[in-house]
């Protein structure tokens, strides 16, 4: 499995083959992935569409009076999406190693764009860059991919080659110099949420590359030391710490932070058992809960779909995990291991954070929901890595 | 696959994957716990938050009932305004957030635009008056007094009054009807407050925050009966306070009218006459103090003898009601209530106290007759009476020599009470009691003193009797001050701080022998009196005194009447009672009050009457008559007003004039007479639920000149004033301490 072309060595795929055949036969591509998680985000997806028309047909203010702006555009996204995971199935996992360093490149001099004047301050972050046309992307959404690969590339390397079992300590410091540089950057925006979601993904890379346990509690270690400094430095001042607590207690930010939990709670609290019906929420109608198409969309569900539509969703998430952890264990070769495991630690990290935030047991912070918040930059790269994932089932299905 | 795979996959990678596998699924199932938990186990809570939320109330308020008098003519009603009111919900969806639509309103109001956006303008804590306390969905009124024309002009032109409306709404009206005032049995009205709310909240009946309450008289007794039910009409409203959708409303339903056994005619004619008394008895020099009567206050009550129903009820000094009508301003809620004002709010026939004076003497009667002295036996009507060396004076020194005790009430001897009081203080045991009988003390409680006497007024004071008890309790809460100031001070005051310090917790000779004429430290209000007075009358049933007669329902087919309640008899037999009956008719003819009943038609209306003169420590004489025949007491007390038969006298002879219509000279003119007979039916009510009023006639001039000028040597009655056994026990008027 060294010649490879298209991502496909050449000897199975003879150009002779019609695409039909090729797609129909007992070796195709389309045989070898995993349908079950497709399915499962495909779902995701469709369930986040409703919850976003939901969520926007009566905001006048944002969907300048068209209450189906949203929902198309969401369409749209996941088309993109879609097209983008075929995209990277097709061109397979193994070929974009070698355009790893570029795409890399790329999404850090995207970050660095966003602190110049180009990028536009929401929310208080400055993450985006508006596109015009209403469009706009959030890149810090794409180097938790560019990290996950660039790491992956670094700590696998010598070990597929069969020159070490494991990655030495030098790799590991090359590695860890690769993911630090965005994350710096993402600190400076700020964008809190996104440097959480990349260290958890730089944890996971390192746990499943097989870097000696010294790094992993070093990682830790040094982690802890750094929150307790900023905590005893008296780094951020009282509000900002407040807003931070105010996920416990709503009334340390009354107007901000503890409104929007509170008003999310209260939403998710009175969907009950079976919700109160997809566009028969008051909390939603009345539009109580503010980012709620975005950050907040999970309360949606909570409550219009009951606690039956909103762990649904959970569980949805779920089967995708599962059939990534499984892709990651079974997979040959370190490089697929190493990049399911970042996917696997952002996509459960996130989500959780995320549904976590609207029910009052996590911080508030800017991170939407895999899959269901609407967003163009988060769908892109959560269905991009859906199919890394793919091409890391079919070509490791291929291989064994 | 389970055989490791041949290309640097190691045990630790496996290993570790499963550790991440196992966190990745903790968190899910922490997700999943906690979205049971906020849905499932606490879901009703949230659930009602929700509602809290985004549900809106716009209240219609009910029409409150009226209250009318006995023969339906409205005391407080309704009257119909033209009340202009702005949606601020809907000028604040306007580009300028209403600013055009409130200057144009300005304009046709002729007020300034600035006082109008004050008016819409929510209230916080930033924000001077004016402003809107209530509830931001309510329309907020801008005038109550627009003219026809005003409202015309926006109703005609709606499009350029967005939001603006101007409806005809009831608001509450003291008529006043045939010059009556009634005001402190009335009460009155004001908003309700955020406690009142919160407090309601979970009761029978709610409040709203529209809602005006009774604050007083029997707008507060029958404040539920009268209110009514608002409507609500239940908007869903969305975040910013836009209306998205109706939710399930109430209508309004309106307020029970309440008849009452006043009699507006005579209302008018006993607030007239206790004015007038108390005018008069400002031209009388009094001869202790050598200063004109001051004649701060006053009250006068008509009761029915039969039943205890209030014919008229009356205060003095007095207010207009309509004060309080739109929201009171603060100069006159000052007026009403501030320091230097005079308490006009009080109702002085239930919530002023004073000392009984002779009028008391009726108890003291019965009180011997059950010790055991017989009623038609001899006592000595001494000119003094002599205890231990101090002398307890007859009033004014006059002498009767051996009566009965009819004699003594007719002509008001004390030392005959003296003497009794005395030997039945002795007989308890003197300053050593061994068991006390106590009869003078038992015999007050059981004639109701020092108990609320239950009339269907709020805040009714109960008086006191200084008995043992009382006296005990009173010396261990002065005694620190007493015996401080007793230790140093040589003057008066300080000899009587020594002296109360040292036995002011026993009961003295002094203080039995003053209580026995009414004097002292007993408390009692008008009120009290004409409960007794009324059952001396009936045969001995004291009655709950009521205003109330009946509570009709809007719709005038569930009528509730209000039955007249008893808390008592007076303990004497019927051979006591006619005995006292006898000697009070005896007043009324050859005794204390006889110069003011000259020419009573004795024998078709038998009129029975004692009058009393109460001391004052610090103040001039509390004047009290009370008097009853078979259909009526009145009794009528003034602070600092002289003596009973004096300053009361003559306005209590005009009532009765007028209810009986007898004319000076004691002709009767049967169709003169206002009430010759208590009124026992209700008024007519017709079927759709309104109340026959019968006329009244607009108020009568006031006589201009008073029969009382002191030309006429009036027989004296109570204690001479320079006579107080024990100093201490002259306690100030408690009036105004205790409403």
């Amino acid at each position: 499995m060294s010649s490879t072309t298209g991502g496909y060595p050449v000897r199975r795929f003879s150009p002779e083959r019609g695409t039909w055949s090729r797609l129909t036969a007992r070796d195709s591509v389309l045989r070898r992935l995993d349908w079950v998680m497709l399915l499962a985000a495909l779902a995701l997806s469709g369930i986040g569409t409703l919850l976003v028309y939901s969520a926007t047909r009566n905001r006048t203010e944002l969907n300048q009076g068209d209450p189906y702006y949203f929902l198309l555009r969401n369409l749209l996204n996941t088309g993109i999406g879609l097209a983008l995971a075929v995209g990277a199935v097709w061109l397979g996992h193994r070929a974009l190693r070698g355009a790893v360093p570029i795409l890399y490149g790329i999404s850090v001099l995207f970050i660095l764009a966003v602190l110049t004047p180009l990028g536009a301050t929401i929310n208080g972050a400055r993450s985006w860059i508006q596109l015009g046309g209403g469009f706009s992307i959030q890149p810090s959404e794409f180097t938790k991919i560019t990290i996950t690969l660039g790491m992956a590339m670094l700590l696998a390397g010598k070990v597929d080659a069969g020159d070490r079992r494991q990655p030495d300590h030098r790799t590991v410091m090359e590695a860890l110099a690769l993911a630090a540089l965005p994350i710096v950057i993402i600190l400076l925006m700020p964008d809190l949420g996104s440097v959480m979601v990349l260290v958890i993904i730089v944890l996971a890379v390192l746990l499943s590359s097989g870097a000696s346990n010294r790094w992993i509690a070093g990682l830790i270690g040094t982690g802890v030391l750094g929150c307790v400094l900023v905590w005893q430095l008296g780094v951020l001042d009282e509000y900002q710490i407040n807003r931070f607590a105010a996920f416990a207690n709503p009334a340390l930010d009354p107007a901000g932070v503890g409104y929007n939990t509170n008003q999310a709670r209260i939403a998710i609290g009175s969907g009950g058992l079976t919700g109160s019906g997809l566009f028969h929420g008051s909390q939603t109608t009345g539009q109580f809960v503010p980012e709620q198409q975005t950050d907040f969309i999970f309360t949606v569900a909570g409550e219009e779909l009951g606690f039956v539509g909103a762990g649904a969703i959970i569980v949805l998430l779920g089967v995708v995990l599962w059939r990534a952890c499984r892709i990651a264990r079974e997979t040959t070769e370190l490089y697929g291991t190493i990049v399911a495991a970042g996917i696997i630690a952002w996509f459960a990290f996130q989500s959780f954070e995320n549904i976590g935030m609207t029910l009052g047991i996590m911080p508030v912070t800017g991170l939407p929901l895999p899959f269901v918040s609407y967003g163009g930059s988060s769908m892109f790269a959560a269905w991009i890595a859906v199919g890394l994932l793919q091409s890391i089932k079919a070509q490791r299905s291929m291989s064994a | 696959m389970s055989n490791l795979p041949e290309t640097g996959r190691t045990s630790r990678i496996t290993i570790r994957l499963v550790v991440i596998q196992i966190l990745v699924f903790s968190l899910l199932l922490t997700l999943g716990g906690r979205l049971w938990y906020l849905q499932i186990r606490n879901g009703d809570q949230y659930t009602a938050e929700a509602a809290d939320n985004h549900i809106q109330q716009v209240v219609a308020p009910a029409t409150r009932g009226s209250i009318l008098d006995a023969r339906g003519v409205p005391l407080a009603d309704n009257e119909t305004r033209l009340v202009v009111s702005a949606s601020r919900t809907d000028l604040m969806k306007m580009k300028d957030r209403g600013r055009a639509v409130m200057a144009r309103l300005a304009g046709v109001l002729g007020l300034k635009p600035e006082e109008v956006a004050a008016k819409v303008r929510l209230c916080d804590a930033k924000t001077p008056k004016p402003c809107w306390a209530g509830s931001p969905y309510q329309p907020i009124p801008i005038t109550d007094e627009a003219t026809t024309q005003q409202a015309l002009q926006i109703r005609e032109r709606q499009e350029d009054f967005p939001g603006i409306t101007a409806e005809p709404t009831a608001v509450r009206r003291y008529a006043g009807p045939g010059g009556s005032n009634t005001a402190q049995v009335l009460g009155y009205l004001s908003p309700v407050t955020d406690e009142e709310i919160a407090k309601a909240k979970n009761g029978r009946s709610p409040l709203l925050r529209s809602d005006q309450i009774g604050r007083s008289g029997l707008e507060r007794q029958y404040d539920t009966e009268l209110r009514g039910k608002a409507g609500v009409t239940r908007y869903e409203v969305d975040n910013l306070g836009r209306v998205i959708g109706k939710a399930k409303s109430d209508k309004a339903v309106p307020g029970a009218n309440i008849v009452t056994s006043i009699d507006a005619r005579v209302q008018a004619i006993a607030e007239r006459e206790l004015d007038q008394a108390m005018k008069d008895a400002r031209k009388e020099i009094d001869r202790n103090t050598g200063v004109p009567y001051k004649a701060d206050s006053g009250a006068v009550v008509v009761l029915e003898s039969k039943t205890g129903r209030v014919v008229s009820m009356a205060s003095n000094p007095t207010y207009d009601p309509n004060a309080w009508v739109g929201g009171i301003s603060a100069k006159d809620y000052q007026d009403l209530t501030g320091k230097d004002s005079d308490y006009p709010l009080l109702n002085r026939a239930i919530q002023g106290q004073a000392a009984p004076g002779s009028i008391f003497k009726v108890i003291s009667t019965t009180a011997a007759v059950n010790a055991g002295y017989d009623f038609n036996g001899s006592y000595n009507c001494s000119s003094a009476y002599n205890i231990g060396g101090q002398v307890f004076k007859n009033f004014e020194s006059k002498g009767y020599g051996a009566i009965n005790l009819g004699r003594a009430l007719e002509v008001s001897c004390d030392t005959v009470f003296y003497d009794l009081a005395y030997r039945q203080w002795q007989k308890d045991g003197g300053n050593k009691p061994k068991h006390p009988a106590d009869w003078f003390y038992k015999t007050a409680h059981q004639f109701g003193l020092a108990k609320e006497t239950g009339i269907d007024l709020p805040n009714e004071v109960r008086g006191r009797v200084p008995d043992r008890e009382w006296k005990k309790s009173y010396w261990e809460a002065n005694k620190d001050t007493w015996c401080k100031q007793g230790g140093k001070d040589d003057s008066y005051a300080g000899k009587i701080a020594k002296e109360n310090c040292e036995s002011g917790m026993r009961m003295r000779a002094g203080d039995s022998v003053n209580y026995s004429i009414g004097q002292g430290d007993t408390l009692v209000t008008p009120i009290q009196m004409a409960t007794i007075y009324a059952a001396i009358s009936n045969g001995g049933t004291l009655y709950n005194p009521t205003v109330g007669k009946a509570v009709v329902s809007p719709d005038g087919r569930r009528v509730h009447e209000i039955k007249p309640t008893s808390h008592g008899k007076l303990p004497f037999e019927g051979r006591t009672r006619d005995q006292i009956d006898d000697a009070l008719a005896g007043v009324a003819t050859r005794g204390t009050a006889a110069w003011r009943f000259e020419g009573w038609p004795q024998k078709e209306i038998p009129m029975h009457a004692k009058t009393g003169t109460a001391e004052v420590y610090g103040k001039q004489t509390t004047s009290w008559i009370a008097t009853y025949t078979a259909d009526y007491t009145i009794i009528m007390t003034i602070s600092q007003g002289g003596t009973g038969s004096g300053a009361s006298g003559p306005a209590v002879r005009k009532i009765y004039n007028a209810l009986y219509g007898v004319d000076e000279k004691g002709k009767i003119d049967a169709k003169k007479a206002l009430l010759p007979h208590p009124e026992s039916k209700l008024p007519k009510i017709e079927k759709d639920g309104t109340i026959e009023a019968q006329p009244i006639a607009s108020p009568t001039p006031t006589p201009s000149a008073s029969a009382s000028d002191g030309s006429s040597a009036p027989p004296s009655e109570a204690p001479s004033s320079d006579a107080p056994a024990s100093p201490e026990q002259s306690p100030s008027r408690k009036e105004d301490d205790d409403r």
